[in-house]
């Protein structure tokens, strides 16, 4: 197991770089660096001054230098300065970043308890009626933009029946109650869309599992269908979908983004979108790089957890 | 013996096999639903000037914020523009950027697979690691931005969308790639000192089509999500032209007295994607029977 850990800790290392790499590159090769976002359009600047503050940003050494600086910062926990505000960067996404974590938390959660008895049931129950309705639910839920259902829940629970509030974010410490009523509904609009995802995953690989002839034999030695689908079925049906559930973690996070904009919660996501808004490229450099760093460490985590409940992956 | 062909085709199916993808698929309703619902889609857009007597574009206050009546069917926005017109020409659009990106992901990430599961070795190895990278990235969040650098606009959302799929289609392509390479007819082709551009184009594509046909079909309803939420956050078309995505944001504002400016819009983009992945479901079953859906 520590072999298997080691080995893919290891393998994680050219994703993370290229990760950073490409963010860098993005930061560095299209027009329009740190300095013309800061100048604006301001058109009374002279050349001389321009050639100053790139000096003063180290926009003048070659960029595998600029690279290395700016990784070996990055790795310290420096993320560079908001352009506009002065901020640090990194200290702004840390006071973000439990906002992002909460809403993706809570929909998955959301979307495994959803998930788990629609796709078993729709297995089970194959070509009636439950299985019927599960695939109604899946292809809704594959075929409805987050952003649409999150303004549709607002329209019903908010706007309608006046249940939840539309909009807001309340921290968890000043007010757990309130802070549970608005992440509600943002947390329903990711949570829905990735149990239709994983309900699909979960249905066919039940039906699949079911077919195994160690479940024939389950069935044969008289045991009940609940104990055969739930001790014996389950367990296996589970390996492809925690793959499929870390794979959709990264739509979970692309989501967020879209999500805290519809719901104007200040996560990571709309920390990002606010720096496209005002230009100012560190911030969207950091909030980016953050993400995608995080979807990386979860791919890692999700083959820990797959090595744990399939002793093969790591002897194979 | 010059007219000895240098390319050996694929094997020549049977003729029952021909016919059974086809029949497979019209008679799954499912598949053939999807394509009466995108076939309405392009229709729609294509013919939109005909379909409907309103401008997509030309201000109309006095009309502003209605429901659905016999003069607008699916009501009016907060400009008073006609909501059933402006679907009609943002399919436009979205389907145009859909495809068009989706067209690009086929050509880079496509060609990309191609030479990587034909060459294998250190092309393989470098083209399967910038896919890798790629792939790091939650798609929206790398599509989102590639857009921050680039700037808004419809050429740059053609771009952003089509390099974040241009990974999976790298992935298809070589999978597909690898598992006829080493099929005899590919070898057969090889031995009679035929060219490698002709044995991929003439005996190695043919063979892998079915997976990108698939692929193509399914990327297109993800194309036209990510564009509708990259409109959505106002980094798609830029107004007055109309997109569904920027459609359901600017109706948002306006939800408490006029839900339909933004459910219409986004009932039509889930209507689309919809057709998309039945269409998609359909052709895998009817294509490659090994995939199909249980």
């Amino acid at each position: 197991m520590l072999v298997f850990l080691g080995r893919r800790i290891v393998l994680t290392v050219p994703s993370l770089l290229g990760v950073a790499v490409i963010v860098f590159l993005l930061m560095r090769f299209i027009p329009g660096d740190v300095v013309t976002g800061l100048v604006g359009d301001a058109q009374d600047i002279s050349p001389e001054r321009l050639a100053e503050l790139r000096r003063m940003f180290g926009l003048d050494l070659p960029v595998h230098v600029q690279f290395g600086q700016w990784i070996t910062a990055a790795l310290q926990g420096d993320l560079g300065s908001s352009i506009r505000t002065g901020r640090s960067v990194a200290l702004d996404l840390s006071l973000r970043f439990p906002v992002t974590l909460q809403l993706t938390t809570m929909s998955l959660l959301i979307a495994l308890a959803l998930a788990f008895p629609i796709g078993v049931m729709a297995a089970r129950y194959r070509g009636r009626w439950p299985d019927y309705l599960g695939s109604a639910f899946v292809l809704i839920g594959l075929s409805i933009p987050n952003f649409f259902l999150g303004i549709l829940l607002i329209l019903l629970f908010s706007l309608q029946l006046g249940w939840l509030p539309p909009a807001g974010y309340v921290p968890f410490a000043e007010s757990p109650v309130e802070n549970l009523r608005r992440m509600v509904l943002p947390s329903l609009s990711l949570g829905l869309i990735l149990a239709a995802a994983t309900a699909r995953i979960m249905r066919s690989t039940m039906l699949e599992v079911l077919g195994r002839d160690y479940v024939r034999t389950a069935r044969a030695k008289g045991l009940t269908e609940r104990t055969v689908t739930l001790r014996h079925a389950l367990r296996n049906a589970l390996i492809p979908v925690v793959t499929v559930v870390g794979l959709q973690f990264g739509s979970l996070l692309g989501g967020a983004v879209i999500i805290e904009q519809v719901f104007s919660l200040p996560g990571i996501g709309r920390y990002a979108l606010e720096g496209i808004n005002l230009r100012d490229y560190p911030m969207v450099q950091g909030a980016v790089l953050v993400i995608a760093a995080a979807f990386v460490l979860v791919n890692l985590l999700v083959d820990v957890i797959y090595a744990l409940i399939d002793p093969r992956v790591r002897y194979g | 013996m010059a007219d000895l062909p240098l390319v050996v085709p694929s094997p020549p199916r049977r003729r029952s096999d021909r016919w059974r993808g086809p029949v497979l698929f019209l008679t799954r309703s499912a598949g053939g639903l999807g394509l009466v619902l995108v076939l309405a889609a392009i229709f729609g857009a294509a013919f939109a000037p005909h379909l409907t007597p309103y401008d997509a574009i030309t201000l109309n206050p006095p009309d502003r914020l209605q429901g659905p009546s016999s003069s607008h069917l699916l009501g009016t926005d907060q400009l008073g523009r006609d909501t059933l017109t402006r679907i009609l020409y943002g399919g436009r659009v979205s389907l145009g950027v859909a495809g068009s990106a989706v067209l690009f992901a086929l050509l880079v990430g496509g060609t990309a697979g191609v030479l990587a599961g034909y060459y294998r070795g250190w092309v393989d190895a470098v083209i399967m690691r910038v896919t890798d990278v790629l792939l790091s990235f939650p798609a929206v969040l790398l599509a989102i931005a590639l857009i921050a650098f680039l700037g808004a606009g419809l050429t740059n959302l053609v771009l952003a969308i089509g390099i974040i799929y241009t990974g999976p289609f790298a992935r298809v392509a070589r999978a597909a790639v690898m598992t006829v390479r080493e099929e005899l007819f590919v070898e057969a082709s090889r031995s009679l000192g035929s060219r490698d551009w002709r044995i991929v184009l003439l005996a190695v594509l043919p063979s892998a089509a079915a997976p990108l046909i698939v692929e193509v079909t399914l990327r297109l309803a993800y194309a036209i999500l990510a564009e509708a939420s990259l409109s959505f956050l106002g980094l798609g078309a830029q107004p007055p032209t109309p997109s569904w995505g920027m459609m359901v944001a600017d109706g948002r504002r306006f939800l408490a007295l006029s839900p339909w400016a933004t459910v219409a819009p986004g009932l039509a983009i889930m209507v689309v994607v919809l057709g998309f992945n039945l269409l998609g479901d359909g052709l895998r079953d009817a294509l490659d029977p090994r995939l199909k859906s249980r």
